[in-house]
């Protein structure tokens, strides 16, 4: 009798190692997928995963065979028109038939080895790309307000939550339960009254006793409360963790000349982190991108890390545009309002004293948090020490220099710290 | 609509002769634990007690597809070491899944006792009656009774030694490191192909006591190589001379089993792990030496025990429309000049030369009287039962093709000489050709022709320590170009000089790969 054994709900994951001890073994490569994927995604687009590409000669595992050349000779089906002794044309290369066994041993073509991550493992792979500990992802994750919400019923509670429909019917069948002997009682004694009742002549004294324990009887039930205090439910409410409505993210960034592509990389994965941040914490998050050189302009994301211009640098410019679109969508009652600002610190002289009081009175007091890098390896310029000065007023706003994308981590350790106060 | 159907089918059963419609086991197509059990007995009846079939005791295992994935990457062991490979493999697989690409196979078999056969959840009842009837009875009596898997197979404890190597790897892991043990793992992967036993060496203990008697071999394996080594040191020149004996005694073709006694760094759980990886190939061997005829055996059953089902009337026309529209699909054979050829499928020839045989056995033609005198008129489940007994793919081709069936198939040799402008047809489905075609199909299916002779020829023990492999070279055909990299792994094992040295079908010889790649000097030299 042979056995038969439902394995569906053990472990679906047996590979699970396997497929990690693949992903450690190619770290390197699938690093290198991540990052050229960054650049090619959105920076909004945190939620799916992503494919990875590994070159198929490093996946090989070789074994050794015989290699093409040498006398081979092999059996073929489906003869139509050769005869023994006849003598045919090499077939091309690509071209299998009457090729020979060779193609099935040299396993997997020449093509990419590739395979999808999870949204998971990505951004795992981008935060270790960022250096960040374990404790900021979770930061990351955590939220930050809590409500209250519906979760069944209880005994206890305050009055204004009283659950009348779940109370009375507790009472009512506390009172069926209670009355039931002495209604049972009742009815039975009904029944002999009524005997009584029809017999002629009548037992006067008996429909008298009985008329006595009946009314007795009645009174009892009568007596049975209306409502006990064990009767009474209360609907109940436990806290929940519950995102912050919504947040608006400003990205400034500088396009003018002086920014190469790779400072802008590395702005752009500063500006991914803040928005992974955001949109975690919050149930939604906008985007506003602004870039600027002597104007500044609002655009899409596209036209804001990839597109050139040159010409000198004016970021009070981008500034004022920023407290326009606050003051005309942003309202901070509704939003909390984020910005980053990438620069490589290049600025107008006259500028940076005008970007210092823009920030100080009408920017900073309605921002939750405004993040500056400079992403460069040469002294600090005006724009800096204009800006150390904000920084010393305001708590929520914080500085610094990047190197490389390895010191971004830094700026969020000062955000992270601030949270948790 | 169903309902009258149903009432159809059962009417034109009904004309037939031999049929009791009223044993028809469901008309569902979707399976329950009870339809299972209940297919089950009628199968496990069929297959003993009318086609005697001796068998394992069956343990199904109902997974999901997820699952099946899994044990597809674990290429077929229910229980694997962990390796990177494995992950590799689990990609390419979920990946052609997702795309659609492929189905998964309908079934895994596992050659252990009891021998455990996995049913998907997602087939319908049909297929896995199908199923049922193909692995479990029609692979386990093949495992059960084929001499290749009764020499070199122990069905007894090929579980519970998978569960041991599984924990050693482990435990190695956790001693000396994930990296250390996976550099090991990769060498012996690239070498698995020469690490099995082509004679058995002796009868020595089983798979059961592996695990009792692994720390025992740990000091004794140990204290070998040391005995070995120490010959370096020997102060009696005399002595030393008269002890020169080579290493190896005589070639050795099963290069792990040589590196697992005799490299010299190695340490003693290294030396565990390539005899891990060695044993687990040596199970395998048998598998990959009676492709056809295990495929065709399989098939053979599943076809007549499907039919012998549908005769007795446990089954309705519907469930045998798509039993056979599967059954179709397995056993095709595209044409070579098809897009979709990739040689021959196993499936398809051993099948057909199962049915061929029967047919022999019971409407033979003057032909196969002729060809077949031995087995024409005689009872066919007994000479089919000998066939799979006594075989491999390489025999049994030999000894059963028909002329008929090389007509049916159209096949012919082509012969391949680099040497050559064109492509020689040698041989066609004439009466000239039906032996030569029979032949050189049967040496495609020799695994010493489709894997180069290379043999652990020699060490250099009094100098400087390199091995020599010989690689015996047939009608010119060179190594490929992945020997470059298994030949470092090699190294990695042996630690010393490593060399292969090609011997020409002319007797000369010359060294063809070497790691350490030589130094300048050298390659003028060469």
């Amino acid at each position: 009798m042979a056995m038969i054994i439902d394995r569906r709900l053990d472990g679906r994951n047996k590979s699970a190692v396997n497929r990690q001890r693949l992903m450690r073994r190619y770290k390197q490569q699938i690093k290198k997928s991540v990052s050229d994927a960054i650049s090619k995604r959105s920076i909004t687009d945190t939620e799916s995963g992503e494919k990875i590409n590994i070159p198929a000669k490093d996946v090989k595992e070789p074994i050794i065979h015989h290699g093409s050349g040498g006398i081979q000779e092999n059996v073929h089906p489906g003869n139509k028109e050769f005869s023994e002794g006849d003598q045919v044309k090499r077939p091309e290369k690509s071209n299998q038939g009457g090729g020979g066994s060779q193609a099935s041993n040299s396993g997997e073509g020449d093509d990419d080895f590739g395979f999808e991550i999870s949204k998971d493992e990505y951004l795992d792979l981008l935060f270790e790309e960022l250096a960040l500990p374990n404790l900021v992802k979770t930061k990351v994750a955590a939220q930050a307000t809590q409500t209250l919400v519906r979760s069944g019923f209880s005994n206890t509670g305050v009055a204004s939550n009283l659950n009348l429909v779940r109370t009375m019917r507790r009472a009512k069948g506390r009172k069926i339960a209670i009355a039931s002997p002495y209604s049972k009682r009742c009815r039975e004694l009904e029944e002999v009254l009524k005997q009584e009742l029809d017999k002629k002549p009548h037992n006067e004294e008996k429909i008298k006793g009985l008329r006595e324990e009946l009314s007795l009887l009645r009174s009892r039930i009568e007596a049975i409360p209306f409502i006990d205090t064990y009767d009474l439910k209360f609907n109940q409410f436990i806290p929940q963790p519950k995102p912050i409505t919504q947040a608006v993210m400003f990205c400034i960034m500088d396009v003018s000349g002086s920014m190469s592509q790779a400072t802008k990389d590395i702005a752009k994965r500063f500006f991914i982190l803040l928005y992974l941040f955001l949109s975690r914490s919050y149930e939604k998050t906008d985007v506003v991108f602004i870039r600027h050189h002597t104007s500044a302009k609002e655009v899409d994301e596209e036209e804001f890390f990839y597109s050139r211009e040159t010409g000198g640098t004016i970021v009070s410019s981008a500034l004022k545009l920023m407290r326009d679109i606050i003051r005309e969508r942003y309202p901070t009652e509704d939003w909390n309002i984020y910005a980053a600002q990438a620069s490589d610190g290049d600025n107008w002289e006259d500028d940076s004293a005008t970007c210092r009081d823009l920030m100080i009175d009408s920017i900073m007091p309605y921002l939750q948090y405004y993040a500056y890098v400079e992403i460069h390896n040469q002294e600090h310029q005006g724009l800096w020490r204009e800006y150390e000065k904000v920084g010393e007023m305001f708590e929520a706003f914080s500085m610094k220099q990047i190197r490389d994308t390895g010191d971004i981590y830094p700026v969020f350790h000062e955000l992270f710290k601030r949270q948790e106060a | 609509m169903s309902r009258t159907k149903e009432k159809t089918s059962a009417k034109s059963s009904e004309a037939r002769p031999h049929k009791e419609s009223t044993r028809l086991i469901s008309t569902e197509s979707d399976w329950t634990f009870d339809l299972i059990e209940e297919y089950n007995q009628q199968i496990e009846r069929i297959a003993k007690d009318i086609f005697h079939l001796d068998c394992y005791p069956v343990q199904l295992e109902l997974i999901s597809s997820e699952q099946m994935m899994d044990a597809y990457a674990s290429v077929g062991m229910p229980i694997g070491y962990n390796h990177w490979s494995f992950g590799k493999q689990f990609v390419i697989t979920e990946k052609n899944y997702k795309r659609g690409q492929m189905n998964l196979a309908y079934e895994i078999v596992i050659n252990s006792n009891p021998c455990i056969a996995y049913l998907m959840e997602e087939n319908t009842l049909t297929m896995q009656a199908l199923v049922i009837a193909h692995a479990a009875y029609g692979h386990n009596s093949f495992f059960k009774g084929n001499y290749l898997f009764k020499i070199w197979t122990d069905a007894e404890a090929i579980i519970d030694y998978l569960i041991f190597a599984k924990n050693y790897v482990a435990e190695c892991e956790e001693k000396y490191g994930v990296e250390e043990v996976e550099d090991i793992l990769d060498s012996c992967h690239a070498l698995m192909n020469f690490g099995v036993d082509r004679y058995k060496r002796r009868a020595g203990e089983t798979l059961e006591d592996e695990p009792l008697i692994q720390s025992d071999r740990e000091l004794m394996l140990q204290h070998h190589v040391n005995e070995l080594w120490r010959q370096l040191n020997i102060f009696e020149p005399e002595k030393r001379e008269k002890e020169n004996k080579r290493i190896p005694p005589e070639p050795q073709e099963n290069i792990l089993y040589f590196l697992e006694k005799n490299a010299p760094l190695l340490k003693p759980w290294q030396r565990e792990i390539i005899r891990i990886v060695r044993k687990i190939a040596q199970y395998f061997y048998p598998q990959r030496q009676t492709q056809v005829m295990n495929e065709g055996w399989a098939c053979f059953w599943h076809y007549t025990i499907m039919n012998q089902m549908y005769d007795e009337g446990l089954i309705n026309d519907a469930a045998m429309m798509e039993f056979l529209h599967t059954h179709t699909n397995v056993i095709s054979q595209p044409d070579f000049d098809s897009p979709y050829y990739s040689g021959i499928n196993p499936y398809a020839l051993g099948f057909k030369m199962m049915m061929d045989i029967r047919r022999i056995c019971e409407e033979p033609t003057d032909e196969d009287l002729q060809w077949f005198p031995d087995i024409a008129n005689t009872d066919w489940q007994k000479t089919l039962d000998f066939a799979m007994r006594n075989f491999k793919d390489e025999s049994f081709i030999g000894q059963y093709l028909s002329p008929r069936l090389i007509r049916e198939f159209r096949l012919f040799a082509v012969l391949d000489d680099d040497s050559e402008e064109t492509l020689g047809i040698s041989a066609i489905h004439d009466d000239g050709g039906y032996k030569r075609v029979r032949e050189k199909l049967s040496a495609q299916y020799n695994l010493s022709n489709r894997e180069p002779n290379i043999q652990v020829y020699n060490v250099d023990h009094r100098g400087d320590r390199t091995l020599t492999l010989r690689y015996y070279q047939d009608k010119n055909r060179p190594l490929s170009e992945t020997t470059e990299e298994v030949i470092k792994h090699l190294h990695r094992l042996w630690c010393f000089n490593v060399e292969i040295e090609t011997v020409e079908s002319d007797g000369t010889k010359r060294i063809t790969h070497r790691c350490p790649k030589p130094g300048k000097e050298d390659a003028d030299r060469d």
